[in-house]
C-alpha cells in the first residue's frame, strides 16, 4: 500500500486542513512510514473476532429524556471568534 | 529541614490537621518555587490569586476540623483539564484566548475536596507527544540532567509539565492523562510516581478529548501513597460521562499494607524487547528480586499480541482523534484565520485548521481520516477494533491464571535529549509507548514507579499492570516495590 501525493491531497481535503502542493509529497511519505508499520497488523488471524466497542463490559447507560441545561445564550457565545446578535457568525454557506 | 513545597500530599495532610503549618503558607512556597522555575516552562499559566483564595478557604475548613486529605494541597493541572475562567488550550494554537464557562470534573472533585490550583501545566499538543516538544507554549524541560552535562532533557509527554513541576517541587502533586502511556512515561523519565487508572474510574468530562477509548486522568505523585490519596479524590461516577462506572470508590491508602506475600506477578517474555538496553534489562531483573523477596511469587507469562499493540494503537487513536478534533473549526471558540476576499466556509475551516494545529496533530488527524476513510474502514480500524479484543483477551487469560499484577519496564530508555528525536521518523516516538500502550488498549490500571538511576544518573522506572478496578490491590504492589527500592535521588537544581 503506497500513498502518493494525490491520495495525500485528498486525505488532507477530507480532514480539511489546507496543505500547500509543495508540502504534499512529503506528508505522502510520512503517511506510508506509519501505515507501513501499522501493515504489521495484516499478519494476525482475527476470524471469528468481534470488533471492540467497549473496553469495559458495561451497557451505556440512558437517561431520562427530558430537557436539564439551557438558557446558557451568553456563556455558550462567549469564547466565539465572532458573535453577533446571539448567534455564531460565519462566511456566507449559501448562495 | 524539608522546605514546604517539597513536602508529600501525606506529610502536608498531617501538618496542615496538626495545625503547624497552614495551606497559605504551602502555596506561598509553591508560587515561589514557580517563580524561580522559569527554565523549566513546565507552568504555562500561573493562577496564585485564585490559589491564594483556595488556600484561605482551605486553612478555615481545616480549622474547623471536618477537612478530607486533599484540602489545602497545592496542585498543578494539566492544561488538558478546562479550568472555569482560566485559559485551557491543550498546549494548541487553535485554543488560543480559550477560557472555559464551566470546570471539569476531576479538577472539580479536587477543588471540593479542598485542593488548590497553582496553574496550568505544559504539555505535548492535545496530548499527542512523548517528549512534551509538541506543545505551542515549547518545551517543557526536564529537571534532571546526566550529571554535568548541561543538555536539555525531555520530561516526557504528553504530561510532561506535570512530571516536570513534581519532580522540582513546584507543586505538590499535579493531575494527568493517559492515552497510551502519558502519565507513566513522563513519570518513569522523572522520578516520580504516575497512576493511570482503569479505563471508566475518572471521569473524562471537561478534560480535552483526544482517544475517548483510551483517554484516562490520574495523579502524578512525589510516593505511591500520595498516588493513592489523590486518585481516591479524583475517582467517581459521573453521569455526564457515559462511560463513567458507577462504582464505589475504595480506601486506596487503607490498601497500603506493604505485604504482598502470596501474590502472584506476572513477568510478560514479549517484553524483552530486541535491543532493549542492559540497564532496562537489569532494572527489570532488580524489580523482579524485589517483589520476590517481599515474599510474591513471580510466575513466566506469554502476553502474545503485545508486539501488535502500537499498530493498532496508532490506528485507534488517530481514527478517534480525527473525530474528536472536527470541532475545531473556527466557529464556536479559539483561533479563526483571517481570510481573504471570497473566502468561503471550506477555505475558513481549512486555513484556520492548518494554522491552529501543529505538525504532529496535523498528521495524526490526517491518518485518522485516511483509516476511516471509504474503502479502508475494514482494513484499518475494523481490524485494528479485532486485535485489540485480542491483546485485551490475552490480559484476561493471565489473570484468570491466576495472576496478581504484571511487571514490566516503565520505557525502554532513560529520558533522551530534547531535539534528539527531530529527525527520526515518527514511529521512532512512537515507540517510547511500547510497555504501557497495551494497558491502554486493555483498559487496565497501570502505575509507574521509580525504579532506580541508569549509569548516566537519570531515573529509571517499573511499571505494574492490575486487575480492572483492583487499584487498591495494584498501588499495594507498587508500595511494596516502592518501599523495597526506597529511591530518594532528587534532581540537583540549576534552574
Amino acid at each position: 500500500m503506497s500513498i502518493d501525493t494525490e491520495t495525500a491531497a485528498k486525505v488532507a481535503k477530507l480532514a480539511r486542513i489546507r496543505v500547500e502542493e509543495d508540502a504534499l509529497p512529503a506528508l505522502a511519505q510520512e503517511f506510508n512510514t506509519i501505515l507501513g508499520f501499522i501493515e504489521q497488523l495484516n499478519e494476525v488471524d482475527v476470524d471469528g473476532i468481534e470488533p471492540m466497542t467497549s473496553v469495559t463490559p458495561m451497557r451505556l447507560p440512558r437517561r431520562v429524556d427530558e430537557v436539564n441545561d439551557g438558557d446558557q445564550q451568553a456563556k455558550v457565545l462567549s469564547n466565539a471568534p465572532d458573535a453577533r446578535e446571539g448567534f455564531f457568525a460565519v462566511p456566507k454557506v449559501v448562495e | 529541614m524539608t522546605e514546604l513545597n517539597e513536602l508529600t500530599i501525606a506529610e502536608a495532610r498531617d501538618r496542615l490537621r496538626k495545625g503547624d503549618v497552614t495551606s497559605v503558607e504551602l502555596t506561598d512556597a509553591c508560587l515561589s518555587a514557580i517563580e524561580g522555575a522559569g527554565a523549566l516552562n513546565a507552568f504555562v499559566h500561573n493562577t496564585p490569586e485564585i490559589a491564594r483564595e483556595q488556600a484561605a478557604a482551605a486553612d478555615a475548613r481545616i480549622a474547623k476540623g471536618d477537612a478530607p486529605a486533599m484540602c489545602g494541597i497545592p496542585l498543578g493541572i494539566k492544561d488538558l483539564f478546562c479550568t472555569k475562567g482560566v485559559p485551557s488550550q491543550a498546549a494548541s494554537g487553535i485554543l488560543e484566548g480559550f477560557t472555559p464557562e464551566y470546570e471539569s470534573t476531576v479538577s472539580q472533585k479536587l477543588f471540593d475536596a479542598g485542593s488548590v490550583m497553582l496553574g496550568k501545566l505544559n504539555m505535548d499538543e492535545f496530548a499527542m507527544g512523548s517528549s512534551n516538544e509538541t506543545s505551542v507554549y515549547g518545551n517543557a524541560v526536564n529537571p534532571w540532567r546526566r550529571g554535568n552535562d548541561e543538555t536539555a532533557l525531555t520530561p516526557g509527554g504528553s504530561s510532561g509539565g506535570s512530571a516536570a513541576a513534581v519532580a522540582a517541587d513546584l507543586c505538590l502533586a499535579a493531575t494527568g492523562t493517559d492515552t497510551g502511556g502519558s502519565i507513566r512515561q513522563p513519570a518513569a523519565f522523572t522520578g516520580i510516581t504516575g497512576i493511570k487508572p482503569t479505563y471508566g474510574r475518572c471521569s473524562r468530562w471537561g478534560i480535552v478529548a483526544f482517544a475517548s477509548s483510551l483517554d484516562q486522568a490520574g495523579p502524578m505523585t512525589k510516593s505511591v501513597r500520595d498516588a493513592a490519596i489523590m486518585l481516591e479524590a479524583m475517582c467517581g461516577h459521573d453521569p455526564k460521562d457515559s462511560t463513567s462506572a458507577d462504582l464505589a470508590v475504595p480506601d486506596f491508602e487503607a490498601a497500603l499494607t506493604g505485604d504482598i506475600r502470596g501474590k502472584t506477578i506476572g513477568i510478560p517474555r514479549e517484553y524483552r524487547m530486541d535491543g532493549m538496553p542492559e540497564e532496562i534489562e537489569a532494572l527489570w531483573q532488580e524489580g523482579i528480586a524485589k517483589m520476590r523477596d517481599a515474599g510474591a511469587k513471580i510466575v513466566d507469562i506469554s502476553l502474545p499480541h503485545t508486539k501488535y499493540a502500537l499498530p493498532t494503537y496508532y490506528v485507534i487513536a488517530p481514527a478517534e482523534a480525527s473525530s474528536n478534533l472536527a470541532r475545531y473549526d473556527g466557529v464556536r471558540y479559539g483561533h479563526r484565520a483571517k481570510l481573504e476576499a471570497g473566502d468561503g466556509i471550506t477555505e475558513m475551516y481549512e486555513k484556520t485548521r492548518a494554522e491552529g494545529f501543529g505538525h504532529e496533530v496535523q498528521r495524526r488527524v490526517m491518518v485518522g481520516t485516511y483509516v476511516l476513510s471509504a474503502g479502508f474502514y475494514d482494513a484499518y480500524y475494523n481490524r485494528a477494533r479485532k486485535v485489540r479484543a485480542l491483546i485485551k483477551r490475552d490480559f484476561e487469560q493471565v489473570f484468570a491464571d491466576g495472576v496478581d499484577a504484571i511487571l514490566t519496564p516503565a520505557t525502554p530508555s532513560a529520558a533522551f535529549g530534547l531535539g534528539e528525536m527531530k529527525n527520526a521518523d515518527p514511529v521512532q516516538m512512537y515507540l517510547n509507548d511500547v510497555f504501557t500502550v497495551t494497558v491502554n488498549l486493555a483498559g487496565l490500571p497501570g502505575i509507574s514507579v521509580p525504579g532506580g538511576m541508569d549509569r548516566q544518573g537519570l531515573p529509571l522506572g517499573l511499571q505494574l499492570i492490575g486487575k480492572p478496578w483492583e487499584e487498591g490491590e495494584l498501588l499495594n504492589c507498587a508500595y511494596a516495590l516502592e518501599q523495597a527500592t526506597g529511591f530518594v535521588e532528587k534532581p540537583g537544581k540549576w534552574w
